[in-house]
Protein backbone atom coordinates (compact mmCIF):
# COMPACT_ATOMS: atom_id res chain seq x y z
CA UNK A 1 0.00 0.00 0.00
CA UNK A 2 1.36 3.32 -1.08
CA UNK A 3 0.29 6.37 1.14
CA UNK A 4 1.06 10.11 0.52
CA UNK A 5 0.80 12.55 3.95
CA UNK A 6 0.61 15.98 2.58
CA UNK A 7 1.56 18.19 5.68
CA UNK A 8 2.15 21.64 6.68
CA UNK A 9 4.80 23.62 8.11
CA UNK A 10 3.22 26.31 10.87
CA UNK A 11 4.07 28.83 12.86
CA UNK A 12 4.04 27.15 16.82
CA UNK A 13 1.04 27.99 18.51
CA UNK A 14 1.33 27.17 21.88
CA UNK A 15 3.57 29.99 22.86
CA UNK A 16 2.10 32.55 20.40
CA UNK A 17 1.84 35.94 22.68
CA UNK A 18 0.07 38.81 21.63
CA UNK A 19 1.00 42.35 21.41
CA UNK A 20 -1.13 44.24 24.05
CA UNK A 21 -0.94 47.54 22.11
CA UNK A 22 -1.84 46.23 18.86
CA UNK A 23 -3.76 43.53 19.23
CA UNK A 24 -0.82 41.37 16.62
CA UNK A 25 0.42 38.50 16.76
CA UNK A 26 4.08 38.56 18.31
CA UNK A 27 6.16 36.52 15.51
CA UNK A 28 9.50 36.97 16.63
CA UNK A 29 11.26 34.24 17.58
CA UNK A 30 8.46 31.85 17.44
CA UNK A 31 9.32 28.35 16.33
CA UNK A 32 8.25 26.21 13.29
CA UNK A 33 6.64 22.63 13.29
CA UNK A 34 4.56 20.19 11.71
CA UNK A 35 0.67 21.37 12.06
CA UNK A 36 -0.66 19.41 15.31
CA UNK A 37 -3.18 18.04 13.10
CA UNK A 38 -0.94 16.31 10.97
CA UNK A 39 0.55 14.58 13.17
CA UNK A 40 -3.10 12.38 13.05
CA UNK A 41 -2.41 11.83 10.06
CA UNK A 42 1.45 10.83 9.68
CA UNK A 43 0.33 8.16 12.71
CA UNK A 44 -2.12 7.01 10.53
CA UNK A 45 -0.37 6.30 7.89
CA UNK A 46 2.38 4.49 9.66
CA UNK A 47 0.16 2.34 10.91
CA UNK A 48 -1.52 1.43 8.11
CA UNK A 49 2.02 0.63 6.49
CA UNK A 50 2.32 -1.11 9.52
CA UNK A 51 -0.91 -3.37 9.31
CA UNK A 52 -0.93 -3.74 5.43
CA UNK A 53 2.80 -3.35 4.16
CA UNK A 54 3.98 -0.52 1.98
CA UNK A 55 5.28 2.87 1.91
CA UNK A 56 4.96 6.32 3.52
CA UNK A 57 6.05 9.46 1.64
CA UNK A 58 5.58 12.72 3.29
CA UNK A 59 4.87 15.81 0.82
CA UNK A 60 5.06 19.33 1.80
CA UNK A 61 4.47 22.37 -0.46
CA UNK A 62 6.35 25.53 1.45
CA UNK A 63 9.20 27.77 1.26
CA UNK A 64 13.04 25.51 1.74
CA UNK A 65 12.73 25.95 5.22
CA UNK A 66 9.83 23.30 5.54
CA UNK A 67 12.12 20.76 4.83
CA UNK A 68 12.42 20.85 8.25
CA UNK A 69 8.91 19.61 9.04
CA UNK A 70 9.42 16.67 6.39
CA UNK A 71 12.47 15.23 8.42
CA UNK A 72 10.18 15.15 10.87
CA UNK A 73 8.05 13.15 9.62
CA UNK A 74 10.94 11.05 8.35
CA UNK A 75 12.64 10.24 12.01
CA UNK A 76 8.55 9.76 12.97
CA UNK A 77 8.51 6.72 9.95
CA UNK A 78 8.05 7.81 6.81
CA UNK A 79 9.97 6.16 4.60
CA UNK A 80 10.50 9.14 2.04
CA UNK A 81 9.87 12.99 1.73
CA UNK A 82 8.98 15.52 -1.41
CA UNK A 83 9.36 19.37 -0.98
CA UNK A 84 7.43 21.44 -3.55
CA UNK A 85 8.72 24.65 -3.57
CA UNK A 86 9.16 27.64 -5.70
CA UNK A 87 8.96 31.15 -5.38
CA UNK A 88 6.09 31.38 -7.78
CA UNK A 89 3.69 29.08 -6.02
CA UNK A 90 4.28 31.72 -3.04
CA UNK A 91 0.57 33.93 -2.27
CA UNK A 92 -1.49 30.68 -3.28
CA UNK A 93 -4.66 30.50 -2.15
CA UNK A 94 -6.20 26.82 -1.05
CA UNK A 95 -7.62 26.59 -4.88
CA UNK A 96 -4.00 26.86 -6.32
CA UNK A 97 -2.42 25.37 -3.63
CA UNK A 98 -4.15 22.29 -3.77
CA UNK A 99 -3.61 22.31 -7.75
CA UNK A 100 -0.20 22.50 -7.23
CA UNK A 101 -0.13 19.29 -4.35
CA UNK A 102 -2.41 17.57 -6.79
CA UNK A 103 0.39 18.15 -9.50
CA UNK A 104 2.96 16.73 -7.07
CA UNK A 105 1.14 13.51 -6.61
CA UNK A 106 0.89 12.82 -10.22
CA UNK A 107 4.07 13.40 -10.28
CA UNK A 108 5.12 10.48 -7.44
CA UNK A 109 2.54 8.58 -9.67
CA UNK A 110 0.58 5.74 -8.14
CA UNK A 111 -0.75 5.76 -4.63
CA UNK A 112 -3.28 3.83 -3.18
CA UNK A 113 -3.90 6.23 -0.10
CA UNK A 114 -3.86 10.24 0.71
CA UNK A 115 -3.94 10.90 4.29
CA UNK A 116 -4.05 14.57 5.51
CA UNK A 117 -4.75 16.35 8.61
CA UNK A 118 -8.11 17.78 9.47
CA UNK A 119 -6.49 21.04 8.81
CA UNK A 120 -3.67 23.35 9.26
CA UNK A 121 -3.84 25.50 12.38
CA UNK A 122 -2.32 28.78 10.56
CA UNK A 123 -4.93 29.24 7.64
CA UNK A 124 -7.74 27.25 9.41
CA UNK A 125 -9.62 26.14 5.90
CA UNK A 126 -10.02 22.59 6.14
CA UNK A 127 -10.34 23.30 2.08
CA UNK A 128 -6.90 21.75 0.64
CA UNK A 129 -7.42 17.98 1.17
CA UNK A 130 -10.93 18.08 -0.74
CA UNK A 131 -9.54 20.13 -3.33
CA UNK A 132 -6.52 17.22 -3.76
CA UNK A 133 -8.86 14.80 -3.94
CA UNK A 134 -11.07 17.27 -6.10
CA UNK A 135 -8.30 17.60 -9.28
CA UNK A 136 -6.86 14.51 -8.61
CA UNK A 137 -10.93 13.22 -9.16
CA UNK A 138 -11.27 10.47 -6.23
CA UNK A 139 -13.35 10.40 -3.48
CA UNK A 140 -12.79 12.21 -0.17
CA UNK A 141 -13.26 11.40 3.56
CA UNK A 142 -13.38 13.83 5.79
CA UNK A 143 -13.22 13.72 9.48
CA UNK A 144 -12.01 10.38 9.77
CA UNK A 145 -12.23 9.50 13.06
CA UNK A 146 -11.90 5.05 12.49
CA UNK A 147 -10.59 3.15 9.95
CA UNK A 148 -12.88 -0.14 10.13
CA UNK A 149 -10.99 -2.48 7.65
CA UNK A 150 -8.65 -1.96 4.09
CA UNK A 151 -9.48 -4.90 1.67
CA UNK A 152 -10.37 -5.43 -1.44
CA UNK A 153 -9.24 -2.21 -2.78
CA UNK A 154 -11.79 -0.17 -0.86
CA UNK A 155 -11.56 1.27 3.10
CA UNK A 156 -14.23 1.31 5.37
CA UNK A 157 -14.40 4.00 7.92
CA UNK A 158 -16.47 5.87 10.12
CA UNK A 159 -16.48 9.96 10.07
CA UNK A 160 -17.43 11.98 12.73
CA UNK A 161 -20.52 13.89 11.46
CA UNK A 162 -22.87 16.39 13.51
CA UNK A 163 -25.27 13.76 14.89
CA UNK A 164 -22.92 10.97 15.01
CA UNK A 165 -20.56 8.69 12.64
CA UNK A 166 -21.82 8.25 9.16
CA UNK A 167 -19.70 5.01 8.13
CA UNK A 168 -18.32 5.41 4.65
CA UNK A 169 -16.98 2.77 2.19
CA UNK A 170 -14.19 4.02 -0.67
CA UNK A 171 -12.50 2.23 -3.08
CA UNK A 172 -8.57 2.88 -3.51
CA UNK A 173 -7.35 5.51 -4.51
CA UNK A 174 -9.19 7.89 -2.42
CA UNK A 175 -8.51 10.74 -0.01
CA UNK A 176 -9.30 11.12 3.74
CA UNK A 177 -8.89 13.62 6.57
CA UNK A 178 -8.52 12.61 9.96
CA UNK A 179 -9.28 14.00 13.28
CA UNK A 180 -7.33 13.57 16.48
CA UNK A 181 -9.78 10.52 17.54
CA UNK A 182 -8.06 8.39 15.00
CA UNK A 183 -4.68 7.84 16.99
CA UNK A 184 -2.29 9.20 19.41
CA UNK A 185 0.49 10.16 17.44
CA UNK A 186 4.37 8.51 18.21
CA UNK A 187 7.51 10.17 18.72
CA UNK A 188 10.33 10.47 16.37
CA UNK A 189 13.08 7.88 17.25
CA UNK A 190 16.69 7.87 17.43
CA UNK A 191 16.89 5.93 14.34
CA UNK A 192 14.37 8.02 12.55
CA UNK A 193 16.44 10.94 13.27
CA UNK A 194 19.58 9.68 12.16
CA UNK A 195 18.11 8.43 8.68
CA UNK A 196 16.46 11.50 8.60
CA UNK A 197 19.65 13.92 8.88
CA UNK A 198 21.21 11.99 6.23
CA UNK A 199 17.79 11.63 3.46
CA UNK A 200 18.48 13.89 0.47
CA UNK A 201 14.79 15.37 0.34
CA UNK A 202 14.04 16.23 -3.76
CA UNK A 203 12.03 19.24 -4.40
CA UNK A 204 9.29 19.44 -6.99
CA UNK A 205 9.68 22.67 -8.67
CA UNK A 206 8.36 24.53 -11.98
CA UNK A 207 11.52 23.36 -13.69
CA UNK A 208 10.71 19.86 -13.21
CA UNK A 209 6.76 19.46 -12.74
CA UNK A 210 3.74 19.69 -15.26
CA UNK A 211 2.09 23.27 -14.53
CA UNK A 212 -0.13 25.21 -15.78
CA UNK A 213 1.47 28.82 -14.99
CA UNK A 214 -2.20 30.77 -14.85
CA UNK A 215 -2.83 28.48 -12.03
CA UNK A 216 -0.15 28.88 -9.59
CA UNK A 217 0.87 31.46 -6.53
CA UNK A 218 -0.91 34.65 -6.32
CA UNK A 219 -1.59 35.30 -9.55
CA UNK A 220 -3.10 31.92 -10.26
CA UNK A 221 -5.54 32.35 -7.01
CA UNK A 222 -9.14 32.86 -7.34
CA UNK A 223 -8.98 34.67 -3.91
CA UNK A 224 -7.97 37.92 -3.03
CA UNK A 225 -7.34 39.57 0.40
CA UNK A 226 -8.29 42.75 0.81
CA UNK A 227 -7.76 43.70 4.31
CA UNK A 228 -6.06 41.97 7.43
CA UNK A 229 -7.88 43.67 10.76
CA UNK A 230 -6.70 43.17 14.19
CA UNK A 231 -10.04 42.88 16.10
CA UNK A 232 -9.56 43.72 20.24
CA UNK A 233 -8.50 41.03 22.15
CA UNK A 234 -10.43 41.71 25.51
CA UNK A 235 -14.51 42.71 25.13
CA UNK A 236 -13.81 45.04 28.24
CA UNK A 237 -16.28 42.47 30.08
CA UNK A 238 -16.71 42.80 33.77
CA UNK A 239 -14.53 40.41 35.97
CA UNK A 240 -15.74 40.06 39.89
CA UNK A 241 -13.70 38.53 42.62
CA UNK A 242 -15.99 35.57 44.69
CA UNK A 243 -13.41 35.10 47.54
CA UNK A 244 -15.66 33.91 50.24
CA UNK A 245 -19.22 32.52 50.73
CA UNK A 246 -21.15 35.73 50.50
CA UNK A 247 -19.10 37.07 47.77
CA UNK A 248 -19.70 34.14 46.17
CA UNK A 249 -23.60 34.79 46.32
CA UNK A 250 -23.74 38.46 44.98
CA UNK A 251 -20.75 37.39 42.50
CA UNK A 252 -23.87 35.03 41.27
CA UNK A 253 -26.76 37.00 41.55
CA UNK A 254 -24.61 39.65 39.20
CA UNK A 255 -24.44 36.91 36.87
CA UNK A 256 -27.65 36.06 36.65
CA UNK A 257 -29.00 39.65 36.53
CA UNK A 258 -26.40 39.73 33.59
CA UNK A 259 -27.95 36.54 31.75
CA UNK A 260 -31.26 37.97 32.23
CA UNK A 261 -30.61 41.23 30.82
CA UNK A 262 -29.40 39.82 27.79
CA UNK A 263 -32.07 37.43 27.52
CA UNK A 264 -30.66 34.03 27.83
CA UNK A 265 -32.67 33.04 31.70
CA UNK B 1 -27.83 36.58 -13.64
CA UNK B 2 -26.62 37.76 -10.69
CA UNK B 3 -28.38 35.23 -8.12
CA UNK B 4 -27.45 34.57 -4.73
CA UNK B 5 -27.84 30.55 -3.59
CA UNK B 6 -27.78 29.14 -0.40
CA UNK B 7 -27.13 25.44 0.22
CA UNK B 8 -29.88 23.94 2.32
CA UNK B 9 -29.39 20.98 4.45
CA UNK B 10 -31.21 18.42 5.38
CA UNK B 11 -30.58 14.86 7.62
CA UNK B 12 -33.49 11.90 7.10
CA UNK B 13 -35.67 14.25 4.82
CA UNK B 14 -36.06 17.00 7.74
CA UNK B 15 -34.24 20.65 7.10
CA UNK B 16 -31.29 21.74 9.41
CA UNK B 17 -31.79 24.92 11.10
CA UNK B 18 -28.49 26.36 9.56
CA UNK B 19 -30.32 26.16 6.23
CA UNK B 20 -32.39 29.00 7.55
CA UNK B 21 -29.38 30.72 8.59
CA UNK B 22 -28.23 30.76 5.61
CA UNK B 23 -31.33 32.32 4.79
CA UNK B 24 -30.51 34.94 6.25
CA UNK B 25 -27.48 35.73 5.39
CA UNK B 26 -28.27 35.55 1.56
CA UNK B 27 -31.56 37.33 1.92
CA UNK B 28 -29.49 40.65 2.93
CA UNK B 29 -26.85 40.06 0.22
CA UNK B 30 -29.59 39.62 -2.54
CA UNK B 31 -31.53 42.80 -1.25
CA UNK B 32 -28.34 44.36 -1.53
CA UNK B 33 -27.73 43.00 -5.10
CA UNK B 34 -31.25 43.66 -6.14
CA UNK B 35 -31.34 40.27 -7.15
CA UNK B 36 -33.61 36.94 -6.13
CA UNK B 37 -32.25 34.38 -3.35
CA UNK B 38 -32.94 30.74 -4.24
CA UNK B 39 -32.05 27.70 -2.07
CA UNK B 40 -30.60 24.53 -3.35
CA UNK B 41 -32.02 21.29 -1.68
CA UNK B 42 -30.38 18.30 -2.82
CA UNK B 43 -32.19 14.55 -1.30
CA UNK B 44 -34.52 12.43 -0.80
CA UNK B 45 -38.22 12.32 -0.39
CA UNK B 46 -38.27 15.88 1.03
CA UNK B 47 -41.54 17.06 1.75
CA UNK B 48 -43.03 19.90 -0.70
CA UNK B 49 -43.81 21.81 3.23
CA UNK B 50 -40.20 22.03 3.96
CA UNK B 51 -39.65 23.54 0.62
CA UNK B 52 -42.70 26.35 1.28
CA UNK B 53 -40.22 26.73 4.70
CA UNK B 54 -37.49 27.30 2.65
CA UNK B 55 -39.87 30.36 1.18
CA UNK B 56 -41.37 31.82 3.95
CA UNK B 57 -37.48 31.94 5.90
CA UNK B 58 -36.42 34.36 2.78
CA UNK B 59 -35.76 32.11 -0.76
CA UNK B 60 -37.84 33.80 -3.89
CA UNK B 61 -36.81 29.99 -5.71
CA UNK B 62 -35.93 26.06 -4.24
CA UNK B 63 -34.38 24.05 -6.76
CA UNK B 64 -35.36 20.64 -5.52
CA UNK B 65 -33.18 17.75 -6.08
CA UNK B 66 -34.62 14.51 -5.00
CA UNK B 67 -33.18 10.91 -5.51
CA UNK B 68 -32.62 7.66 -3.32
CA UNK B 69 -28.91 7.79 -4.25
CA UNK B 70 -29.19 11.47 -2.90
CA UNK B 71 -30.53 10.59 0.43
CA UNK B 72 -27.29 10.77 1.79
CA UNK B 73 -24.04 13.03 1.76
CA UNK B 74 -21.76 11.37 -0.32
CA UNK B 75 -19.23 14.53 -1.67
CA UNK B 76 -18.50 13.43 -5.28
CA UNK B 77 -22.36 12.97 -5.95
CA UNK B 78 -23.36 16.03 -4.51
CA UNK B 79 -20.60 17.95 -6.18
CA UNK B 80 -21.75 16.58 -9.74
CA UNK B 81 -25.37 17.65 -9.43
CA UNK B 82 -24.38 21.11 -7.84
CA UNK B 83 -21.68 21.23 -11.10
CA UNK B 84 -24.83 20.54 -13.22
CA UNK B 85 -27.10 23.27 -12.00
CA UNK B 86 -24.27 25.88 -11.31
CA UNK B 87 -23.33 25.67 -15.32
CA UNK B 88 -27.22 25.80 -16.14
CA UNK B 89 -28.34 28.54 -14.04
CA UNK B 90 -24.92 30.26 -13.55
CA UNK B 91 -25.27 31.56 -9.81
CA UNK B 92 -22.85 34.43 -8.26
CA UNK B 93 -22.69 33.76 -4.44
CA UNK B 94 -23.26 30.54 -2.92
CA UNK B 95 -23.28 30.12 0.39
CA UNK B 96 -22.93 26.96 2.47
CA UNK B 97 -22.82 25.85 6.35
CA UNK B 98 -19.36 25.43 8.03
CA UNK B 99 -20.80 22.05 8.67
CA UNK B 100 -18.80 18.45 8.18
CA UNK B 101 -20.77 17.99 4.84
CA UNK B 102 -20.47 21.78 3.70
CA UNK B 103 -16.65 21.91 4.43
CA UNK B 104 -16.42 18.81 2.24
CA UNK B 105 -18.41 19.95 -0.67
CA UNK B 106 -17.60 23.03 -1.19
CA UNK B 107 -14.26 22.85 -1.50
CA UNK B 108 -14.24 20.03 -3.74
CA UNK B 109 -16.97 21.98 -5.97
CA UNK B 110 -14.96 25.00 -6.18
CA UNK B 111 -12.20 23.00 -7.85
CA UNK B 112 -14.68 21.92 -10.42
CA UNK B 113 -16.29 25.34 -11.18
CA UNK B 114 -13.20 26.78 -10.87
CA UNK B 115 -14.43 29.29 -8.14
CA UNK B 116 -13.26 31.26 -5.33
CA UNK B 117 -14.33 29.93 -1.81
CA UNK B 118 -13.69 31.44 1.68
CA UNK B 119 -14.14 29.01 4.74
CA UNK B 120 -15.89 30.28 8.24
CA UNK B 121 -17.10 33.56 7.48
CA UNK B 122 -17.67 35.43 9.80
CA UNK B 123 -19.11 38.69 7.75
CA UNK B 124 -21.17 39.19 4.46
CA UNK B 125 -21.12 41.89 2.71
CA UNK B 126 -21.17 43.70 -0.82
CA UNK B 127 -18.11 45.80 -2.34
CA UNK B 128 -19.59 49.13 -3.17
CA UNK B 129 -19.35 49.45 -7.38
CA UNK B 130 -18.51 46.05 -8.57
CA UNK B 131 -20.90 44.05 -6.21
CA UNK B 132 -18.07 42.05 -5.35
CA UNK B 133 -18.69 39.66 -2.13
CA UNK B 134 -17.28 40.71 0.90
CA UNK B 135 -16.23 37.67 2.98
CA UNK B 136 -14.51 38.18 6.38
CA UNK B 137 -13.16 35.21 8.18
CA UNK B 138 -10.94 34.87 11.21
CA UNK B 139 -7.41 33.47 10.83
CA UNK B 140 -4.41 32.39 12.66
CA UNK B 141 -6.67 31.03 15.67
CA UNK B 142 -8.85 33.94 15.61
CA UNK B 143 -6.11 36.55 16.19
CA UNK B 144 -6.50 38.36 12.89
CA UNK B 145 -9.64 39.15 10.67
CA UNK B 146 -9.38 38.78 7.30
CA UNK B 147 -11.50 40.51 3.73
CA UNK B 148 -11.10 38.93 0.55
CA UNK B 149 -13.32 38.60 -1.97
CA UNK B 150 -12.98 36.87 -5.70
CA UNK B 151 -12.66 39.26 -8.31
CA UNK B 152 -12.53 37.46 -11.31
CA UNK B 153 -14.11 34.31 -10.65
CA UNK B 154 -17.76 33.00 -10.69
CA UNK B 155 -19.60 32.01 -8.48
CA UNK B 156 -17.78 33.37 -5.23
CA UNK B 157 -18.25 30.83 -2.52
CA UNK B 158 -18.68 31.13 1.22
CA UNK B 159 -18.76 28.84 4.17
CA UNK B 160 -20.74 30.27 7.07
CA UNK B 161 -20.62 28.49 10.50
CA UNK B 162 -24.00 27.45 12.24
CA UNK B 163 -25.36 29.67 14.87
CA UNK B 164 -23.42 32.51 13.48
CA UNK B 165 -26.38 34.24 12.19
CA UNK B 166 -29.96 34.22 13.87
CA UNK B 167 -32.90 32.62 10.95
CA UNK B 168 -35.61 35.23 9.52
CA UNK B 169 -38.70 34.55 11.09
CA UNK B 170 -41.17 32.78 8.98
CA UNK B 171 -43.12 34.95 6.69
CA UNK B 172 -46.23 33.05 5.63
CA UNK B 173 -47.35 35.61 3.22
CA UNK B 174 -44.22 35.35 0.87
CA UNK B 175 -44.42 32.91 -2.19
CA UNK B 176 -42.01 31.46 -4.20
CA UNK B 177 -41.20 29.00 -6.42
CA UNK B 178 -39.87 25.02 -6.88
CA UNK B 179 -38.22 24.63 -9.69
CA UNK B 180 -37.90 20.61 -9.58
CA UNK B 181 -34.59 19.43 -11.32
CA UNK B 182 -34.66 16.11 -12.90
CA UNK B 183 -31.85 13.69 -11.76
CA UNK B 184 -29.79 12.00 -14.63
CA UNK B 185 -27.41 8.95 -14.13
CA UNK B 186 -24.31 11.16 -14.67
CA UNK B 187 -24.81 13.01 -11.76
CA UNK B 188 -24.32 10.57 -9.49
CA UNK B 189 -20.92 9.32 -8.53
CA UNK B 190 -21.23 5.61 -7.17
CA UNK B 191 -17.82 5.03 -5.96
CA UNK B 192 -18.22 5.73 -2.17
CA UNK B 193 -21.41 4.58 -0.80
CA UNK B 194 -22.61 5.06 2.87
CA UNK B 195 -22.91 1.90 4.69
CA UNK B 196 -24.33 3.19 7.74
CA UNK B 197 -24.46 5.70 10.71
CA UNK B 198 -23.55 4.94 14.45
CA UNK B 199 -25.66 6.94 16.83
CA UNK B 200 -25.05 4.47 19.82
CA UNK B 201 -21.27 6.41 20.69
CA UNK B 202 -21.45 6.86 24.49
CA UNK B 203 -22.15 10.42 25.32
CA UNK B 204 -22.59 12.37 21.93
CA UNK B 205 -22.52 15.97 21.28
CA UNK B 206 -23.23 18.32 18.90
CA UNK B 207 -21.25 21.12 19.93
CA UNK B 208 -21.61 23.46 17.04
CA UNK B 209 -25.19 23.25 16.88
CA UNK B 210 -25.92 24.41 20.28
CA UNK B 211 -27.56 27.92 21.36
CA UNK B 212 -26.01 27.00 24.88
CA UNK B 213 -22.22 25.42 25.79
CA UNK B 214 -20.99 25.08 29.24
CA UNK B 215 -17.28 23.83 29.01
CA UNK B 216 -15.18 22.31 31.58
CA UNK B 217 -11.48 22.00 31.85
CA UNK B 218 -8.54 21.51 33.95
CA UNK B 219 -10.05 22.86 37.09
CA UNK B 220 -12.38 20.84 37.45
CA UNK B 221 -9.43 18.13 39.19
CA UNK B 222 -10.83 14.89 37.83
CA UNK B 223 -13.37 13.32 35.04
CA UNK B 224 -16.10 12.79 37.87
CA UNK B 225 -16.48 16.47 38.25
CA UNK B 226 -18.14 16.68 34.85
CA UNK B 227 -21.16 15.38 36.26
CA UNK B 228 -21.63 18.97 38.01
CA UNK B 229 -21.29 20.86 34.19
CA UNK B 230 -23.50 18.36 32.59
CA UNK B 231 -26.17 19.27 34.97
CA UNK B 232 -25.87 22.88 34.46
CA UNK B 233 -25.90 22.93 30.85
CA UNK B 234 -28.86 20.75 31.27
CA UNK B 235 -30.68 23.32 33.59
CA UNK B 236 -29.50 26.10 31.04
CA UNK B 237 -30.66 23.61 27.75
CA UNK B 238 -27.38 23.71 26.98
CA UNK B 239 -24.56 21.09 26.31
CA UNK B 240 -21.19 20.19 27.37
CA UNK B 241 -17.96 20.91 25.95
CA UNK B 242 -14.34 20.56 27.68
CA UNK B 243 -11.02 21.95 26.39
CA UNK B 244 -8.15 19.78 25.49
CA UNK B 245 -6.61 19.09 29.05
CA UNK B 246 -9.92 17.62 30.03
CA UNK B 247 -10.45 15.63 27.03
CA UNK B 248 -6.31 14.49 26.90
CA UNK B 249 -6.93 13.20 30.60
CA UNK B 250 -10.08 11.19 29.50
CA UNK B 251 -12.42 13.11 31.52
CA UNK B 252 -14.86 13.15 28.31
CA UNK B 253 -15.27 12.21 24.55
CA UNK B 254 -13.33 14.10 22.11
CA UNK B 255 -16.42 14.85 20.19
CA UNK B 256 -16.53 17.55 23.29
CA UNK B 257 -13.82 18.99 22.96
CA UNK B 258 -13.51 23.50 22.04
CA UNK B 259 -10.75 24.64 20.31
CA UNK B 260 -7.68 24.72 17.40
CA UNK B 261 -7.87 20.57 17.76
CA UNK B 262 -11.31 20.65 18.28
CA UNK B 263 -14.37 22.29 17.52
CA UNK B 264 -15.13 25.89 16.65
CA UNK B 265 -18.39 27.28 18.11
CA UNK B 266 -20.30 30.09 18.20
CA UNK B 267 -23.28 29.43 20.36
CA UNK B 268 -25.31 32.63 22.00
CA UNK B 269 -23.73 31.43 25.55
CA UNK B 270 -20.51 30.03 26.34
CA UNK B 271 -19.95 29.23 30.32
CA UNK B 272 -15.97 28.47 30.61
CA UNK B 273 -15.42 26.76 34.13
CA UNK B 274 -11.93 26.01 35.37
CA UNK B 275 -10.47 26.54 31.62
CA UNK B 276 -7.55 28.53 31.84
CA UNK B 277 -8.02 29.87 28.17
CA UNK B 278 -5.07 28.58 25.92
CA UNK B 279 -4.85 30.47 22.69
CA UNK B 280 -6.15 27.51 21.05
CA UNK B 281 -9.09 27.37 23.25
CA UNK B 282 -9.61 31.03 22.78
CA UNK B 283 -9.81 30.15 19.04
CA UNK B 284 -13.04 28.21 18.92
CA UNK B 285 -14.95 30.18 21.60
CA UNK B 286 -14.06 33.75 19.63
CA UNK B 287 -17.20 34.44 17.82
CA UNK B 288 -19.33 33.06 20.60
CA UNK B 289 -22.11 36.16 21.58
CA UNK B 290 -21.74 35.94 25.16
CA UNK B 291 -19.09 34.61 27.13
CA UNK B 292 -18.83 33.41 30.66
CA UNK B 293 -15.70 32.10 32.90
CA UNK B 294 -15.44 30.78 36.51
CA UNK B 295 -11.93 30.36 37.22
CA UNK B 296 -10.02 30.64 40.93
CA UNK B 297 -6.82 32.31 38.89
CA UNK B 298 -7.42 35.90 38.15
CA UNK B 299 -4.82 36.19 35.63
CA UNK B 300 -6.84 33.24 33.60
CA UNK B 301 -6.32 34.87 29.72
CA UNK B 302 -10.52 33.68 29.86
CA UNK B 303 -11.27 36.07 31.82
CA UNK B 304 -9.72 38.58 29.48
CA UNK B 305 -11.99 37.57 26.93
CA UNK B 306 -15.09 37.37 29.03
CA UNK B 307 -17.76 39.48 29.28
CA UNK B 308 -18.65 38.61 32.49
CA UNK B 309 -15.87 36.61 34.58
CA UNK B 310 -16.04 35.20 38.49
CA UNK B 311 -12.68 34.65 40.12
CA UNK B 312 -13.89 31.78 42.53
CA UNK B 313 -13.79 28.54 43.28
CA UNK B 314 -15.80 26.54 40.85
CA UNK B 315 -16.66 23.91 43.04
CA UNK B 316 -18.64 26.95 45.08
CA UNK B 317 -19.08 28.86 41.58
CA UNK B 318 -20.84 26.32 39.69
CA UNK B 319 -23.35 24.62 42.76
CA UNK B 320 -24.35 28.17 43.59
CA UNK B 321 -25.33 29.16 39.83
CA UNK B 322 -27.24 25.87 40.13
CA UNK B 323 -29.52 26.85 42.39
CA UNK B 324 -30.15 30.03 41.02
CA UNK B 325 -30.92 27.55 37.97
CA UNK B 326 -32.91 25.22 40.12
CA UNK B 327 -35.49 27.90 41.30
CA UNK B 328 -35.85 29.56 38.21
CA UNK B 329 -36.89 25.88 36.40
CA UNK B 330 -39.28 24.96 38.75
CA UNK B 331 -37.33 24.55 42.09
CA UNK B 332 -36.23 20.75 41.88
CA UNK B 333 -34.34 20.55 44.54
Amino acid sequence: MKIIVPIKQVPETSNVKMDPETGTVIRAGVETVVNPLDLYALETALRLKEQHGGTVTALSMGPPQAVKALKEAVAMGCDDAVLVSDRKFGGSDTWATSYTLAQAVKKIGDYDLIIAGERATDGDTAQVGPGIASWLDIPVATYVARIETVKDKHIVLERLVEDGYQILSLPLPCLMTVVKEIAAPRLPTLGGKIRARELTIPVFSTENMELEPAALGLKGSPTKVVKIDTPKVTRGGKVVRAGDDEAVVSAVDELMSFLEAKGIV
Amino acid sequence: MSFVWTIAEQHDGKLRDVSFELLARGRKLADKLGTKLASVLIGDKVGEQAMEELIRRGADEVYSIQDPRLANFVCESYARVLTRVIKTYQPSIILAAATSSGRTLMPYLAIKVTAGLTADCTELDIEEGTGNLLQTRPAIGGNIMATIKTPDHRPQMATVRPKSSRPLPADASRSGKIIAVPVTDDMIDGRATVVGYRKDATDFVNVEEADIVVAGGKGLKKGDNFTMIRTLADSFGGVVGASREAVDRGWIGYPHQIGLSGKTISPKLYIGVGISGSIQHLAGIKTSEIIVSVNSDPDASLHKVADFGIVGDAFQVVPEIQRRMDRRNGGAK
